[in-house]
């Protein structure tokens, strides 16, 4: 090869790599942020989340299948689907299967501390009325939820106290506003010809939600080798706080909600997370349940295709 | 049902999708010498840092600062040639002191990552 040519490909190298270099999926400096399995993390990214969730509430045990996709349109803006497969058992009655409303949502980076290592980000999400099963109990109406998100890491604590630098934490909050107000049913008794009516109104929740992240790579790459080996190396022990508190209707000011303690562990491509979901109430339930994850990394899998985002 | 036939599709793409081994992903340290937060008591050579996956060398950088914020080597942090996942940067002796080692590398498929550690000498 002549130097001329080695000169082009060195040339073409620099190019490519100075337009293409990029951060990722959830990371603010040296910090990564995983994928939380129960409170949305504050970042764009190309993932694929598989999820699925068991646990007995008060009235029926829920078992859920969850995809969800996102995709970069810009390194700050992002777009999402989702969508749920349910399996209900209802103390009373005969099983439900289907499908959930289809989820579509957006979301907007607005801002990224490297030194920090904070994050920030606002979203809307819909919950489409209609799309989903009715047997599965999927609402006629959709939802509308906007929310804010936050990441902050103490990467920037002092030296001494340099073993709580690998304390992450993530948060979300955002109202859940349905489209209608209330569901009228109308039933004529067929031999007097009453006409009653059942109204049930739809209330307007709260969600918000917390989690706490202790990173194992942060500790051993930045903060002290302590000898950890994979797969430990690679672990985030996480407790996740899932709540949503109703604003209006028959059951203004009453919270429902989880508190999830678990591990995420985070390979080159993909991350599994396995997480204990504990209510928080009797209004929740009384037995433990249980959420498995596993996401999938797109822009690492992908990264000079379906993982970039479309307009740099 | 075509609902849960593109789930499906999806599922079966991410799933293969996960085994390539031609895909490149962000580079970590994997160990590095002296350790990270390590206490010694022997001037070190050089600093080496391991990474899980492997680098390029035209955007991968490492340098040792005294605590002043003063560079202390000289300049010379390279990718081995021979084994491209080898961050390295020569030391001259070093008086007792603690160092900061700050790298940024570039992964063989663009993606940059960047850390800092710290080791003491006494």
């Amino acid at each position: 090869m002549s130097i001329f040519h080695r000169g082009i490909l060195l040339l073409m190298s620099l190019l490519f790599f100075v337009v293409s270099q990029a951060w990722a999926h959830g990371f603010a400096g040296k910090r990564f942020f995983p994928a939380t399995l129960a409170v949305e993390d504050p970042f764009v990214s190309d993932e694929l989340t598989l999820l699925t969730n068991h646990i007995r509430e008060p009235d029926q045990v829920t078992n859920e299948f969850s995809v969800a996709y996102s995709k970069r349109i810009t390194p700050n803006f992002g777009l999402e689907l989702g969508e749920t497969y349910q399996h209900l058992k209802p103390n009373e009655g005969g099983s439900k299967n289907g499908f959930a409303n289809l989820e579509v949502g957006a979301k907007y980076q607005f801002f990224t501390s490297e030194v920090h290592e904070a994050i920030l980000s606002v979203g809307l999400d819909a919950e489409l009325g209609r799309t989903g099963s009715r047997a599965a109990g999927a609402e006629s109406f959709s939802t509308l939820s906007p929310a804010f998100f936050f990441g902050k890491g103490f990467g920037d604590l002092p030296e001494s106290v340099r073993f709580l630098k690998p304390i992450a934490i993530t948060g979300a909050v955002g109202p859940n506003f349905p489209t209608r107000n209330s569901n009228v049913t109308t039933t004529v008794d067929p031999v007097t010809g009453d006409i009653d009516q059942d109204i049930e109104r739809n209330s307007t929740t709260l969600n918000w939600g917390l989690t706490f992240q202790y990173n194992l790579q942060y500790l051993q790459s930045f903060v002290q080798d302590v000898g950890l080996k994979e797969p430990f190396s690679r672990m985030i022990p996480v407790v996740e706080l899932a709540l949503s508190t109703c604003l209006n209707a028959n059951c203004k000011g009453q919270t429902t909600g989880t508190v999830n303690p678990g591990i995420i562990w985070v390979g080159k491509y993909l991350q599994l997370g396995l997480e204990a979901q504990i209510p928080i109430n009797q209004r929740t339930g009384n037995h433990v349940g249980v959420l498995f994850q596993m996401h999938f990394f797109i822009d690492d899998l992908f990264p000079q295709s379906l993982g970039r985002p479309i307009f740099r | 049902m075509l609902r849960l036939k593109i789930i499906t599709t999806l599922c079966s793409l991410a799933l293969a999708a996960a085994a390539p081994c031609w895909a490149w992903a962000h580079a970590f340290p994997d160990h590095a010498e002296p350790r990270v937060g390590a206490v010694i008591t022997i001037s070190p050579t050089r600093v080496r840092i391991w990474f899980d996956g492997v680098l390029e060398p035209l955007f991968s950088t490492l340098q040792v600062r005294n605590m002043s914020g003063q560079q202390v080597d000289p300049g010379d942090g390279h990718v081995d040639e021979q084994d491209q996942t080898l961050l390295e940067v020569s030391l001259p002796h070093l008086p007792p002191g603690t160092y900061h080692v700050f790298w940024s590398v570039v992964a063989r498929d663009g993606h940059r990552t960047q850390g800092d550690y710290t080791f003491t000498l006494r």
